[in-house]
């Protein structure tokens, strides 16, 4: 991955047992599994990536792909009860699954932080903006509500909110939707995080307000050198601010690579897709866009093989077994991996003869 | 917020005036249909017809509805004087009129009884709202578990037996066979605060369970709704303590529909608790109510009526009000 040019700046200081990371933020082969009445729902998969400080990650894929609790999972909000969760979290050199819930809550909102996607639910509509960011302040240092204040008001300028003194004291629903969003990365910033994580952080915004957002990002992590994750199911967000991307598609992922690569020689048919189906302003209007045929796929029974055959165009192409073998990402390049049985060269004339003339 | 509450406040009082204007007319409609005469009914009948008569012009019931419909509000509002020719008895503001049984005035009857009913109310109010809400916020932690079936097997009893089952259950068990309370007369709280509350402690928790079951299925309910909402998730990913998650951001939901049905039910008890006050023999409202039905004294009906009905309005008053304390969205609109 083009991320490795960077090396931690604190040498690792090890966990227990495996060996620790050398990347700031490592998953390695995280499952995340709920027990329902139905089955096991595989929400997450055997998952595993690495950022560096200063690096964006983009996670990409539909409805129900698994970004979400990826997330959640790596601050330790999941119900330790409710979920299975197993595979290793190394952050700046420290294992989070097996560390004790204790000590991933003092971490939680301090060195690790998350932007939640609908601001208007994820803020507490009893308590003013003002509050909620001086609480987050405060759980992780031991100043007066006054500093706290203070501070509050400061990251509100921050993030551009006008007249910040006296917006501090209203509630949520006293701001419009893109205030809103940046009252929500002041409370996330507020402990100046190291790993920030932007479930999708524009989705409820319209696109001027997106830009703004996602500058305003962008901004604080340069200034920071925080490593950013952005979870989104629009490719044009992480073309504008990743570094790297991984796609998921029921629960796993199914092409990794640098945001360059995705766009100009994606290899993933599931990616293809996602281009397809994504308007384009800057070519001329097609009559169509082409969405992908078929709906995700549930997560409690998964099709053999390469979960996506059902809907993929290419499927059973010259007697490649997707059916019947599951691919991985070994099917690409370790700097350019694609979990699909196509070989690589076909795939790549594939992209070149049918997919690429339409976007 | 100002605005708001005076807006509230009108609305109130609005709501008396009509309320008394229907009770009023039912206590001057009543009689009617039941081809009675109230003067005759306030006589008693052995009296002659001059004296009804007399009566009739005392009362002013010789007079179109209207018009005694003003002099009872006047009464109500400056007081009012029963003129009978020779002699003129004034009664002063608040002025429910007088019994026909004892010729006593109703206010005094209804003040006297008040802090029985008030000690009642409230004691119940208290171990309720607390038990219920206790109940209800560890049934839905625990959601599925033992102690999660226990409070609502609990709070299906206690919803299910009526307060003449509990109460007397109570009563022979603690009072007559294990002796742990006295039964006996009601003793005033200034008077004798711990017989105040060894008299009231069986009807307060008979009161209680009755309430406590809905409280707890309410606090659950809205619990396990909360705690699925994203502000809660955010409230964990700031990294505060689970404790401060239920307890301050979880339980400020929470107590929103508490309050608003703790109000109603406290307004409507301070009007009376008619069951209750029987079976524990309390002399509160609700038994002058029912003794006032049984013996067709209507204004002490009348008076009782508007008494509890002022109770509840003031009650829907304080929820409005309290509302939008707790919930900053309701100043707005």
């Amino acid at each position: 991955m083009s991320s490795s040019l960077l090396t931690d700046v604190n040498p690792s200081r090890g966990g227990s047992g495996s060996q620790p990371a050398e990347s700031f933020l490592d998953v390695r082969d995280l499952r995340i599994h709920f027990n329902t009445d139905d089955g096991v729902v595989k929400a997450v998969d055997g998952l595993t990536f690495q950022l560096e400080r200063g690096q964006t990650l983009g996670i990409v894929g539909e409805s129900g792909s698994g970004k979400s609790v990826t997330s959640l999972g790596i601050l330790g909000l999941h119900r330790r009860g409710s979920a299975k969760i197993s595979g290793e979290v190394w952050l700046d050199g420290e294992e989070l699954i097996g560390a004790s819930p204790e000590r991933v809550r003092l971490l939680r909102g301090a060195k690790m932080s998350m932007i939640f996607q609908d601001p208007l639910t994820a803020m507490h509509p009893y308590y003013t903006i003002g509050a909620q960011i001086i609480e987050a302040y405060r759980v992780h240092h031991k100043v007066s509500k006054a500093e706290a204040r203070k501070r509050a008001i400061e990251m509100l300028d921050r993030v551009g909110i006008p007249q910040p003194q006296r917006r501090v004291d209203d509630y949520p629903h006293q701001f419009s939707g893109g205030m809103r969003q940046r009252a929500m990365i002041a409370m996330s910033l507020v402990n100046n995080p190291q790993l920030l994580i932007a479930d999708e952080p524009t989705t409820a915004l319209d696109v001027t307000v997106q830009a703004q957002i996602l500058d305003l990002i962008r901004d604080l992590q340069s200034e920071f050198n925080s490593a950013v994750i952005i979870i989104t199911h629009d490719l044009g967000v992480v073309a504008e601010v990743a570094d790297d991307i991984l796609v998921m598609y029921g629960g796993k992922c199914v092409e990794q690579t640098t945001a360059e690569a995705i766009f100009r020689r994606p290899e993933h048919p599931y990616a293809w897709g996602l281009l397809s189906s994504m308007p384009r302003v800057d070519r001329e209007v097609r009559e169509r866009l082409v969405p992908i045929k078929g709906n995700p796929p549930s997560l409690i029974n998964l099709p053999s093989g390469c979960s996506f055959h059902p809907r993929c165009p290419y499927t059973q192409r010259n007697g490649i077994p997707c059916k019947t073998v599951e691919p991985t990402l070994a099917e690409g390049t370790p700097e350019h991996g694609v979990a699909c049985h196509i070989p690589p060269a076909d795939r790549t004339a594939i992209f070149k003869s049918d997919i690429a003339p339409n976007l | 917020m100002i605005n708001y509450i005076l807006r509230r406040l009108v609305t109130a009082a609005l709501l008396i005036v009509a309320v008394s204007m229907v009770t009023f007319a039912i206590f001057f409609l009543i009689p009617k249909a039941a081809n009675a005469d109230p003067a005759e009914m306030y006589v008693g009948k052995t009296a002659t017809a001059r004296e009804v008569e007399a009566t009739r012009i005392k009362l002013g019931l010789d007079k179109p509805i209207y018009v005694q419909y003003g002099q009872f509000v006047k009464g109500l509002v400056a007081g009012r004087d029963y003129d009978s020719g020779p002699s003129v008895t004034h009664c002063s503001a608040p002025c429910f009129g007088y019994s026909f049984r004892t010729d006593r005035e109703v206010w005094p009857l209804l003040l006297d009884r008040l802090p029985v009913t008030i000690s009642l109310a409230l004691g119940a109010a208290v171990l309720w709202l607390a038990g219920g809400v206790a109940g209800g916020v560890i049934s839905a932690l625990k959601r599925g578990k033992l102690a999660d079936r226990a409070v609502m097997i609990i709070a299906l009893a206690g919803v299910s037996l009526p307060v003449y089952f509990t109460g007397l259950v109570f009563q022979s068990l603690f009072v007559h066979q294990w002796k742990i309370f006295k039964g006996g007369e009601y003793v005033n709280f200034v008077d004798d605060p711990l017989g105040w509350a060894n008299k009231l402690f069986l009807a307060w928790v008979s009161l209680a369970l009755l309430f406590a079951a809905t409280y707890a299925r309410l606090t659950r309910a809205t619990m396990l709704e909360t705690l699925g909402e994203d502000y809660i998730r955010t409230a964990r990913a700031k990294g505060l303590k689970e404790r401060v998650v239920i307890g301050k951001h979880a339980m400020r939901a929470v107590l929103t529909p508490i309050v608003t049905i703790f109000g109603l039910d406290l307004g409507t008890l301070l009007g009376g608790a008619i069951l209750t006050e029987r079976v524990f023999s309390l002399p509160g409202i609700g038994k002058l109510s029912v003794d006032a039905v049984t013996q067709k004294d209507l204004p002490i009906i009348l008076g009782a009526t508007l008494f509890a009905s002022f109770f509840i309005v003031m009650a829907n008053l304080i929820v409005d009000v309290l509302y939008a304390v707790i919930d900053p969205r309701v100043r707005l609109s």
